[in-house]
């Protein structure tokens, strides 16, 4: 619903009441979700350029380059409150939305990330709501030939009753021919192409935007929309052909806040007219209401030479998708909207689409930090609950529903960094965030998670091309959480800038509550990490590699995996060192033979774990400081030559080998034979498959 | 010699099988969109992977029921060669041109793996460039690609040499953990009783350049290309 507010300010500008029609344009399009009226000044904060940046944030996806020849087109989405209503049908649709707006650009989406933020999975209805997004993802993404590359996975209490679904999607395009979705030449045409209008959807936008109440799950059920991912891949193929007959002037893709949302912003840099009954409609006897905020999936709206329209409609055609010319761009900055004749919309362009009024809010800040009490269970049970968290534990289960070697790019899914080949050189993506940290310390915490996606990167010996995030946060309304949304973009613009890597788009989710469960998500600024290497092996460590610790452990204990498990509190990580990052990709450059992991959850346990072979070894100090720590900047490498290390500030902690973990620590000394690490890794998947 | 890749709506293995027999094998290669038919003859045709129709009815059941299939069927019987892999099994399983059908795995749920495959029959226009006994890795993705097939009809293709691959261990034994999706026997790949049509669930296109993990896919193209040049 739109504010009394905003009512009063439309009123006054119009001189007249709104229509029906143009209340529903300003309630989708005045939405947060759609006009970032809370973020708006913060978001200005971000680097959003660099040499290879082509086209920044605020078309449908940014595009960069990524050789001479080729340049990437990348967006991220979240599809959050429809995932919860509707687990697997938000999940999917939300895949089918962030890769139309690649395919818009006029790319080829080649690859997905999708970090996933649940509830606890020992309450049946997170373990419902995960197992049915995965499937949701895996169900769209398989069938449309886009393979899911990387992930994240957090489970926190928070996410009860609001958990969070977060897509990236990369598209290729040569640098030279994409497209955007601003409208150039008044008096082209605007053609629709794709699946037909139904009443799916509708308010999806002002949807998005709003605390999730008691009784969500039912009366929002017709909000969500379903997808048909056969016809987005028919709708990827045609497009593809339309971009490349060059006579696509502009395109978009539909998405919240449907016809009106696409058209509206698209038409805004000259006017624009629908003939709203002109669409190609799924059910009779719509209302125009309907048919222009229906958000019914895989419709895309083209500007085209009145002369082309007829070879657009040929190739709809080829593909078996509907499609019908729906309207023009005009030359006075107005938006224009006509049912039968008769005109049921008539705005100013720029109003509706550039001058939602920001709010401002008040802000807070707060302290959570803890001081450290120390576990009083032994080291042995310690470690294993550790690797048997879900976070730590093996995600077989999740990829594994996701055709992730489709297209034959795939080098790699593994610990880090998903890896492509392409054009001779190596795409690498990482995504995620740590949701405890920034809850602790939003700025440090955010900045963190910035550098622990290049230190993903740099494992596959790659340096970061830009960013693209998504801000997922609880009501702005409380003090404290606006606080913490400003901290935290300010430190992901600090680190980004320290990393030289622009932040090219993105999205932002606010009112992440529940009343039903009584939760606020802690602060998610999730964000997707795409670079760029040459290096396309990824070596094992084998018996008798000698294993190094590059970068130096501290006490770092608050939101740590251990911090979870025990509540043992703790310092939270500070930002950590950027100079190891230059270091790793010089040293794997150099070594192709080397193997590198860098240390996030569950610290240098978890990434001796996962290893994939026996270790023993000797560390000094505090023993849960070395093993469950979370200090960030800190790497586990592993090579068959320990003079590859030479030169390198680290120190060698033992070697590969062995029947499982063998671990000393001054006077301490413990094993866990393999089949308990393997044990103990299992638990997502057992939990998953047994219930 | 000259190959066809036939694409149906939701056919996404389509360039990659296209890429692997022009770019790696250097064969002419002609991508067909299905409502276009054949064009001319083909010495093999690959219907590839993907979810034509979206898996609608059941994975396979409608594109197996295009005009085009009949032309496949009829370049079939003729003696020419057909390869489905993974959706292209599934709509010639649906299509009468192999016995049996592809299902819902065990565990029911896409599965994406690299497996290890026992090759059954070394004397087959697909398998020729291995030997009997072989264990080759290749990875799997799907969700229906559980064979089964009625009791006479198993029996038929194992005692004529019509099973080409099964799911094994490394070792090449068939212990349960080794066969990903409950396959009847074991079995992932099938030919038809002329020998000239196979139809198999796992994707050799994805494990035919060593960069990718794995080039014992390529066995099976450099198979059918051999054929065809002896055929003349």
């Amino acid at each position: 619903m739109l504010s009394a507010d905003d009512l009063d300010l439309i009123r006054k500008r119009l001189q007249r009441e709104p229509t029906d029609v143009e209340v529903a344009c300003f309630e989708n399009l005045w939405s947060e979700h759609c006009s970032y009226r809370s973020t708006k000044n913060l978001l200005k904060t971000l680097p959003t350029s660099g040499p290879d940046v082509i086209l920044g944030p605020g078309d449908d996806a940014a595009i960069v380059r990524f050789n001479d020849h080729l340049a990437l087109a990348v967006s991220m989405e979240s599809h959050n409150h429809p995932s919860y209503v509707d687990p697997h049908d938000g999940a999917a649709t939300g895949v089918g939305g962030i890769v139309r707006d690649v395919l818009s650009m006029g790319a080829r989406p080649i690859a997905l990330m999708d970090p996933l933020y649940f509830g606890s999975l020992e309450r049946e209805k997170n373990r419902y709501l995960f197992e049915h997004v995965v499937e949701g993802i895996g169900g769209y993404g398989n069938c449309i030939g886009v393979p899911v590359v990387r992930g994240d996975l957090v489970f926190d209490e928070g996410y009860n009753g609001n958990p969070l679904v977060n897509v990236v999607c990369v598209g290729i395009v040569r640098p030279d021919s994409y497209i955007t979705a601003r409208v150039k030449r008044p008096g082209n045409h605007l053609v629709l192409v794709g699946a037909s209008t139904g009443r799916d959807g509708l308010g999806g936008a002002s949807f998005a935007s709003r605390d999730l109440s008691e009784d969500s799950e039912s009366s929002d059920r017709p909000s969500v929309q379903i997808g048909d991912p056969f016809t987005e891949k028919l709708l990827i193929e045609a497009i593809l052909e339309m971009a490349a007959t060059g006579k696509v002037v502009s395109c978009r893709d539909l998405g919240a806040a449907g016809l009106a949302g696409a058209s509206s912003e698209m038409c805004s840099t000259f006017g624009g007219l629908i003939h709203a009954d002109r669409v190609h409609q799924r059910e009779g006897n719509m209302h125009p209401v309907e048919i222009m905020l229906a958000e019914s999936q895989e419709r895309m709206l083209l500007e085209v030479d009145p002369g082309d329209v007829a070879l657009i409609g040929k190739i709809s055609e080829r593909y078996d998708l509907p499609w019908s010319d729906i309207g023009e761009v005009i030359g006075e900055p107005s938006y224009r909207v006509t049912f039968h004749g008769r005109v049921v919309c008539d705005l100013p362009i720029d109003f509706l689409c550039d001058q939602a009024p920001l709010c401002e809010w008040k802000k807070e800040p707060y302290s959570l930090e803890r001081p450290f009490a120390r576990p009083s269970t032994g080291i042995r049970d310690l470690a294993l609950r550790v690797l048997s968290h879900p976070e730590v534990a093996d995600k077989s289960w999740v990829y594994e529903q996701y055709d992730h070697d489709v297209q034959i790019r795939t080098l790699s899914i593994g610990r880090d960094s998903g890896l492509l080949r392409l054009d001779g050189e190596t795409l690498a993506l990482s995504c995620g965030c740590n949701p405890r940290h920034i809850n602790l310390s939003p700025y440090m915490g955010t900045a963190n998670t910035v550098l622990e996606n290049a230190c993903n990167l740099a494992c596959v010996g790659a340096t970061p091309l830009c960013i693209v995030n998504c801000l997922n946060f609880a009501s702005p309304l409380h003090p404290d959480i606006y606080w913490q949304l400003e901290q935290s973009v300010l430190g992901m613009g600090d680190m980004a800038r320290k990393l030289q890597t622009p932040v090219v788009g993105g999205n932002v989710s606010l009112y992440n509550e529940s009343d039903e469960m009584g939760t606020q998500i802690k602060p998610t600024p999730s964000i997707g990490m795409i670079g760029k290497g040459t290096r396309y092996s990824i070596p094992v460590p084998k018996d008798g590699s000698v294993l190094a610790l590059l970068g130096e452990t501290g006490g770092h204990f608050g939101g740590s995996v251990l911090d979870a498990l025990t509540s043992c509190g703790g310092p939270v990580p500070p930002e950590g060192e950027i100079k190891n990052l230059a270091r790793i990709r010089g040293l794997l450059t150099e070594n192709p033979a080397i193997y590198a992991t860098d240390l996030s959850q569950g610290g240098l346990l978890a990434a001796l774990a996962t290893l994939g072979i026996g270790a023993d070894i000797t560390l000094d100090g505090d023993i849960l400081v070395q093993l469950f720590s979370e200090t960030y900047g800190r790497f586990l490498l592993a090579s068959d030559d320990e003079s590859a290390f030479r030169g390198l500030p680290c120190r060698i902690i033992g070697t590969c080998g062995g029947d499982g973990l063998d671990i000393t620590c001054g006077s301490e000394t413990f094993g866990i034979a393999s089949d308990e690490v393997s044990y103990a890794l299992s638990s997502l998947s057992r939990t998953m498959r047994s219930w | 010699m000259r190959f066809a890749v036939i694409q149906f709506g939701g056919s996404n293995c389509d360039h990659d099988v296209h890429y692997v027999i022009s770019e790696i094998f250097g064969v002419d290669c002609d991508l067909l969109w299905y409502k276009d038919g054949l064009p001319r003859n083909y010495d093999a045709i690959i219907i590839p992977g993907g979810f034509s129709y979206g898996d609608y009815l059941r994975a396979g059941a409608i594109a197996a029921r295009t005009p085009v299939m009949t032309e496949i069927i009829e370049h079939a019987r003729v003696g020419r060669l057909v390869l489905g892999i993974c959706n292209g099994a599934q709509i010639l399983a649906e299509s009468g041109l192999v016995p049996g059908i592809f299902t819902i795995n065990r565990y029911p749920k896409f599965i994406c793996r690299w497996v290890n495959l026992r090759v059954e029959n070394a004397d087959t226009p697909f398998t020729r460039a291995y030997s009997e006994g072989e264990v080759i890795r290749i990875p799997i993705a799907h969700k229906e690609g559980r064979y089964v097939a009625p009791e006479d009809a198993l029996k038929t293709l194992e005692t004529t040499g019509r099973v080409s691959f099964r799911f094994c261990t490394p070792g090449g034994d068939l212990l349960p953990d080794a066969n990903p999706n409950g396959s009847a026997n074991h079995i992932t790949g099938v030919l038809n009783s002329q020998g000239n049509v196979m139809a198999m669930m796992p994707h050799p296109e994805r494990a035919s350049e060593e960069v990718l993990g794995s080039s014992d896919g390529k066995g099976i193209f450099s198979s059918i290309i051999h054929h065809v040049e002896e055929k003349g």
